[in-house]
């Protein structure tokens, strides 16, 4: 057994740690959330060509560094830890997820420019009346001639203002909510007939509302078999909830030290109110929050290959989407009036920590899909 | 004992009823479900007509233009508000500062300040807590020095910061506690000032908070003159004001009628909300997890209802509200809070989009549910409550020693 990362790892670690905060600091961060793209392309480059980090789950033939779920883990924590909006979730590890998973020609031809910071992707998965179940889809590709049209709505896609491509799913065949009948597109963003409404969302990110209508692809749009790609979604979705347990991982170690800070500082009653026992006790609670985050997004990350793979996920998001409700409510309860303020950084964890709660499948989501699934 | 509604009781029921449906201003409820920022306007729209009826003092004393209802039938009106989703009147003037005036005032502050804020014809903000002087409120340094002016008449001078000040854009007075002696216990040296905003020297500056709301505000006062005459109760005895004040703030903020209303719309919202999960599609209040939550909620409301009518009870037999009333403070907000936590998980994916971010004149349909909007800035603000009033740890002390005697 070895927890230990290597010096590869650690060097990874230490230098995306340095550079966000040499350069993302919040103020920073608030000023692309509230500029008109919502988003800071310069980081994107630099995550790119300074760091190299849009490689780091990639094999070197592809230009990439070689790593895996446990870089995404890594560079999720800092992303975290930074409140990094830019789209590496959704991008590289879910984006390079599927074309990794799935190889041929479109992995060939896409990760080299996810790497080099050309292409930015969005997941549009979920629908509105399909809330987590990612093979709840009324989206549909028919075949047509040697492709595919796609008709349909896809709820509140993160990044797609940004993107390049979109990954869709939708229903070559099957019944809403059947297991067979789901196929995987990668579609060029900006494809005639597909239309979207953009919108900030409340932690901060933009998404779309995004409307299919005739859109046309052709067969090599295609990732993964036809009709048989709930097992990658399953697949793809899983490592990026492990993702964004490292995320909140981040997030709530920075609120947890937010509010230690705050209250050596904060005087009332003629002393530091972090001498109250009762703040302390809740301090307590929370650092323990925070290192079984940390723990249980390790256990889904290096369990993420295993064929019990879900059970574990779900264990993690369960066990976290708690955790982070706990530890930003505390944060802000601790903080007092100041902790429901926009101008201060301790808000903004709050917020991100609310939406990664229900990301991808909210607690009791989690421990439903975990009693299915335990011994 | 007794539960039920006497035949009188009935009776005022139906009247309320009757009058909430006949006069509630529909253009303030079509903004408030629509999660629109009300204006000073939009607020003082039904107190101006519960005004005219006579029932904006609903606690107040019949000889200072209250209803003297019983409790019975202020726990009525409250009830049928919340149904009629009618928003309820603002406190500060109401339920703050006008039991201060009433109990502690001259006859001459009686006559002056009482029935304009029955009429709502001043808006009242309340300028207690500091960027210092938070959960240890008798901590303010807001500071104000007594002179005699040129005319010969005495006043104060007051400098300091108030914080977290609810509304005070809309303010025309402000009821303040200031620093009088700075050479005695912090609790001996505070009077209670009623303070006109348009003073020189008043700046107030907006703080907006998670959801995007301008809701609270920073007021500066520089070299503020206020009129002795403005002082209520004794120099040096604000202290009592306040404490008077924050017991009577507390039963208010139990809202049990307004939470009974939100847990049905959970409800409401569980029912519409379809609960996908494997090849099952059924509304969200049949998924056992969330309706176990819904349950368990509706017990707790029942729990604190039946605490706060047995609070009511001793009220009306003689006591004043007393430090029991903190339980109802700490369980009120809790509830509260929950409801936001159930509205929020309910709306799944569409509690993420920024409602106050669609585009300028963006009139398609919105994204998600109506119910979604305000889901995930709602649960953020409604953090407030264990903040506000006494945060609920200051609550639990004050239980602890006034209550359990520690």
């Amino acid at each position: 057994m070895d927890f230990n990362f290597t010096d590869e790892q650690t060097m990874l670690r230490d230098s995306v740690a340095r550079y966000l905060s040499d350069t993302y600091t919040f103020d920073a961060r608030m000023a692309a959330v509230h500029g008109e793209a919502g988003w800071n392309p310069h980081v994107w480059k630099a995550f790119a060509e300074e760091l190299g980090i849009l490689g780091a789950p990639f094999a070197e033939d592809h230009g990439g560094l070689g790593g895996g779920a446990i870089e995404n883990m890594i560079v999720m924590e800092e992303i975290g830890k930074a409140l990094v909006i830019e789209p590496y979730l959704q991008t590289v590890v879910i984006g390079g997820g599927f074309l990794k998973a799935a190889g041929g020609a479109l992995a060939e031809a896409v990760i080299p420019k996810i790497i080099d910071g050309s292409a930015i992707i969005a997941f549009a998965y979920a629908e509105p009346q399909g809330r987590y179940n990612l093979a709840d889809l009324r989206t549909t590709a028919k075949k047509d001639g040697g492709g595919y049209v796609l008709n349909g709505h896809k709820a509140v896609v993160y990044a797609a203002p940004w993107a390049t491509h979109l990954i869709v799913t939708a229903r070559t065949g099957g019944s809403v909510r059947e297991r067979g009948g789901v196929s995987v597109f990668l579609i060029a963003a900006d494809a005639p007939g597909i239309t979207r409404r953009d919108y900030p969302t409340v932690d901060g990110a933009r998404a779309s509302e995004v409307y299919f209508e005739n859109v046309a692809v052709g067969a090599d749009a295609l990732i993964g078999a036809e009709g048989e790609g709930l097992p990658l979604v399953e697949r793809v979705v899983d490592e990026a909830t492990a993702a964004v347990c490292a995320e909140a991982s981040g997030v709530v170690r920075k609120l947890h030290e937010g509010t230690l800070d705050y209250s050596r500082q904060r005087k009332q009653f003629g002393k530091s109110i972090g001498e109250f026992q009762v703040l302390q006790h809740r301090m307590v609670d929370m650092f323990m929050e925070v290192e079984q985050a940390v723990s249980m997004t390790l256990m889904a990350t290096l369990r993420i290959d295993e064929h019990d793979r879900s059970k574990h996920v779900s264990a993690a998001k369960n066990k976290i989407a708690r955790g982070a409700r706990f530890v930003g409510q505390s944060a802000v309860q601790i903080h007092g009036g100041i902790g429901i303020s926009n101008e201060l950084a301790i808000g903004h964890y709050f917020k991100r920590a609310t939406m990664i709660e229900s990301q991808f499948g909210d607690a009791d989501f989690h421990l439903r899909r975990f009693e299915t699934l335990m011994d | 004992m007794d539960l039920n509604f006497s035949a009188d009781d009935l009776a005022f029921q139906q009247e309320v009823r009757t009058f909430l449906a006949d006069h509630y201003p529909a253009g303030l409820k079509a903004k408030f479900d629509e999660g629109e920022e009300l204006s000073k306007e939009d607020f003082l729209s039904w107190h101006k007509v519960l005004a005219a009826k006579g029932w904006a003092g609903i606690a107040w004393p019949v000889e200072y233009g209250g209803t003297g209802w019983t409790s019975v039938q202020r726990y009525i009106f409250a009830e049928e508000s919340a149904r009629a989703d009618a928003m309820r009147l603002l406190p500060f003037g109401l339920n703050m500062v006008g039991p201060v005036i009433y109990t502690f005032g001259t006859p001459e502050q009686k006559a002056k300040y009482l029935p304009r804020i029955l009429s709502g014809d001043d808006w009242w903000c309340q300028g207690y807590s500091e960027p210092g002087a938070g959960s240890d409120l008798a901590s303010l340094r807001t500071k104000a020095e007594r002179f005699t002016g040129d005319d010969g008449k005495e006043y104060y001078r007051v400098n300091g910061q108030k914080t977290w000040t609810t509304l005070a854009q809309h303010a025309d007075m402000i009821f303040a506690l200031v620093r009088t002696d700075a050479t005695v216990k912090p609790q001996e040296g505070i009077s209670f000032l009623l303070i006109d905003m348009k003073t020189p020297g008043i700046t107030v500056r907006p703080i907006i908070t998670l959801g995007g709301e301008h809701e609270v505000n920073e007021v500066w006062f520089e070299d503020v003159i206020v009129p002795v005459e403005n002082r209520v109760f004794h120099e040096n005895k604000g202290w009592t004001c306040a404490k008077f004040l924050l017991a009577h703030e507390r039963t208010g903020i139990a809202g049990v009628a307004a939470s009974k209303r939100g847990v049905e719309r959970i409800k409401t919202i569980a029912r519409t909300e379809i609960d996908s999960f494997g090849d099952e599609a059924q509304p969200l209040i049949a998924n056992p997890f969330f309706k176990r939550k819904v349950a368990e909620l509706e017990i707790d409301l029942t729990a604190l209802e039946f605490t706060e009518l047995r609070t009511l009870a001793g009220e009306s037999s003689g006591k004043g509200p007393g430090p029991e009333s903190s339980l109802l403070k700490i369980k009120g907000t809790e509830i509260q809070q929950r409801i936001t936590e159930l509205a929020l998980e309910a709306v799944g994916h569409y509690g993420a989009p920024y409602f106050r971010g669609f585009g300028e004149g963006d009139n398609e349909h919105p994204i998600g549910p109506d119910y979604a909007h305000r889901a995930a800035p709602t649960y953020f603000n409604v953090r407030k409550t264990s903040i506000y009033g006494g945060s609920n740890e200051i609550q639990r002390n004050i239980i602890a020693k006034m209550v359990l005697g520690l």
